[in-house]
């Protein structure tokens, strides 16, 4: 069976504003609207396009956390994943704990290619893939915008900050998804009915053998600070004398 | 007992990155910090030069390989991993090369990564931001352990060049994996300033409407400005302008004097790549667009008018 592992997270919602807790303690989350990461959207996307060239059997769709990850894990499954993996966790997992967790659903799966986003917007880490390649001993091809397979071989094209860099991996391996890589496709309503069916399993972290080792505190939140408010101008001549009055134009 | 920090050189075999030089004041605001750089390259030599001038750095080591041509992460990493054991922080730049390379490494020492350092409070406390920059967090690291970090390179000022550290060669004996192979890489050959040092940057968005426009609106403005081009997550989408140009949450981080944000609305992933800038100009007909909140002057109007009166007038 050739099988390519997403792994997801569920975050935030992109389009929502958060707000940090008066008292430091944290960022407000009740009540907001919670999304798959929009880059694991992205992996999962890419894997569904691969499995539709025929170039794999089975697309399977993994996430750790609380019960209502399985409602991310569903949307998955309507997307058009096969079967999803929720591993059962409370509390904070760091990406260390993520990625030895992944590592044993590999081991699990045994998939030919996991894909999974650059970052989760929510903690903007972007160190997850990175950390499964290395304990899997296994190559990364970070920020992919474009994934090209070629019998045990990928020929993956990467944003970087020079502009594109493309390398050639052997598999299996770790690709982690840039934002140009595919455009998601939408979730039909029958593809929700025909999802229920399929099979969303759950497994203790425990279970795989993870301890949830937690060796950051998060200490205190404060909001970014705010730049004071500007002035208006009304057209290019006044815009030029501004900058000059501020020294920024001589 | 002071702080050992190893700082990985970003490089292309040539020159020495300024981000290096960002992520070396970083590190000297770590308690007591004694800094090594480490250069790994095919030959090492004129990179080493340049990191042994930085003040504040003790001493330079190289680790020459062929197999360093290109910055391969799965490479690298286990080649740093291997000189890691003395030291208490190993840290890299949260560009695109540090993004990829430093998990691996933190992962090899079982370390755990505080990503886009903004700020140092303790050799164990450190200020992120997350949320696309809409919440920073104060972090600590359990004591004792190694810690790996990526430095947010707009936070910090370079360090001067006009010290002179002792270099040293040494070999490194761990197994370099041959499944990673570099093919190409885009020469983006650039007539303009390079985005992420520029001291002065137009960017531009979705309004610009085509490539075609993009290209003949900006470009003629930035040559009179000396300035670096750089454009918004929708323009990049849209295909107006090349990847590398994007400025954001998931693009570039950059703090220049002067940014000149013309058409674009100001999505809060684009302003979290922009807040630490100088001074902000918004060029864009809707006054309403959330880049007029963060924005030092502010002109609301036509952009197909307004830049080429801005480039008229200074072209004197």
């Amino acid at each position: 069976m050739r099988r390519i592992l997403v792994a997801i997270k569920r975050v935030v919602d992109y389009n929502v504003r958060i707000r940090v807790k008066p008292d430091g303690s944290g960022v407000s989350t009740e009540g907001v609207k919670m999304s798959v990461n929009p880059f694991d959207e992205i992996a999962l996307e890419e894997a569904l396009r691969i499995k539709e060239r025929d170039a794999a059997d089975e697309v399977v769709v993994a996430s750790i956390g609380p019960e209502d990850c399985r409602q991310q894990l569903r949307t998955c499954l309507a997307m058009g994943a096969d079967r999803a993996v929720h591993v059962q966790a409370e509390g904070v997992i760091e990406p260390l704990v993520a990625a030895r967790t992944f590592l044993e659903l590999v081991k699990r799966e045994q998939p030919f290619l996991v894909i999974l986003g650059k970052q989760a917007i929510d903690d903007d880490n972007g160190q997850t893939g990175q950390m499964l390649a290395a304990l899997w001993q296994r190559p990364q091809a970070t920020f992919a915008s474009k994934v090209e397979l070629d019998g045990g071989k990928a020929r993956v094209t990467r944003e970087v900050d020079a502009g594109l860099e493309t390398l050639e991996i052997d598999l299996p391996a770790v690709v982690t998804t840039d934002l140009r890589l595919n455009q998601p496709r939408y979730v039909k309503l029958p593809d929700i009915m025909k999802a229920k069916k399929k099979l969303l399993e759950t497994l203790p972290l425990a279970a795989l053998g993870i301890e949830q080792r937690q060796r950051l505190k998060f200490t205190r939140y404060e909001p970014p600070a705010q730049r004071q408010k500007g002035i208006r101008v009304n057209d290019a001549a006044e815009l030029v004398a501004a900058l000059k009055s501020k020294g920024l134009l001589v | 007992m002071s702080n050992r920090v190893l700082i990985v050189a970003e490089h292309d075999g040539a020159r020495l990155n300024p981000s290096t030089a960002r992520c070396v004041s970083c590190a000297a605001t770590i308690d007591d910090a004694d800094i090594t750089v480490l250069v790994c390259a095919a030959d090492a030599g004129a990179v080493a030069s340049q990191s042994a001038c930085l003040n504040g750095v003790a001493r330079v080591l190289t680790v020459e390989n062929p197999a360093y041509a290109h910055p391969l992460a799965a490479v690298l990493a286990p080649q740093i991993a291997a000189l890691a054991g003395p030291y208490s922080h190993v840290l890299g730049p949260s560009t695109t090369f540090g993004k990829d390379l430093m998990p691996r490494v933190a992962a090899l020492l079982d370390a755990s990564q505080i990503s886009d350092i903004m700020a140092v409070e303790s050799s164990a406390r450190f200020r992120r931001p997350i949320f696309a920059g809409n919440a920073i967090v104060t972090i600590e690291v359990e004591g004792g352990t190694k810690i790996v970090g990526t430095v947010r390179t707009a936070s910090f000022q370079p360090a001067a060049g006009s010290g002179s550290a002792p270099i040293e060669k040494i070999e490194v004996s761990a197994e370099i994996p041959s499944h990673t192979r570099f093919v190409s890489a885009s020469a983006a050959k650039s007539d303009w300033p390079d985005l992420q040092t520029a001291a002065r940057v137009v960017s531009g968005g979705r309004a610009l409407g085509s490539a075609e426009a993009f290209r003949k609106t900006l470009y003629g403005l930035a040559d009179k400005l000396g300035a670096a081009v750089g454009a918004s997550r929708a323009a990049v989408d849209a295909g107006y302008a090349p990847n590398e140009l994007q400025v954001g949450q998931t693009g570039k981080i950059i703090a220049p004097e002067l940014y000149i944000a013309i058409g674009i609305s100001g999505a809060i992933q684009h302003l979290t790549g922009i807040k630490d800038a100088r001074a902000i100009v918004a060029i864009n007909k809707d006054s309403e667009a959330p880049i007029f909140e963060v924005a030092d002057i502010g002109l609301v109007g036509d952009l197909f008018q307004v830049v080429p009166a801005l480039e008229a007038i200074l072209a004197g």
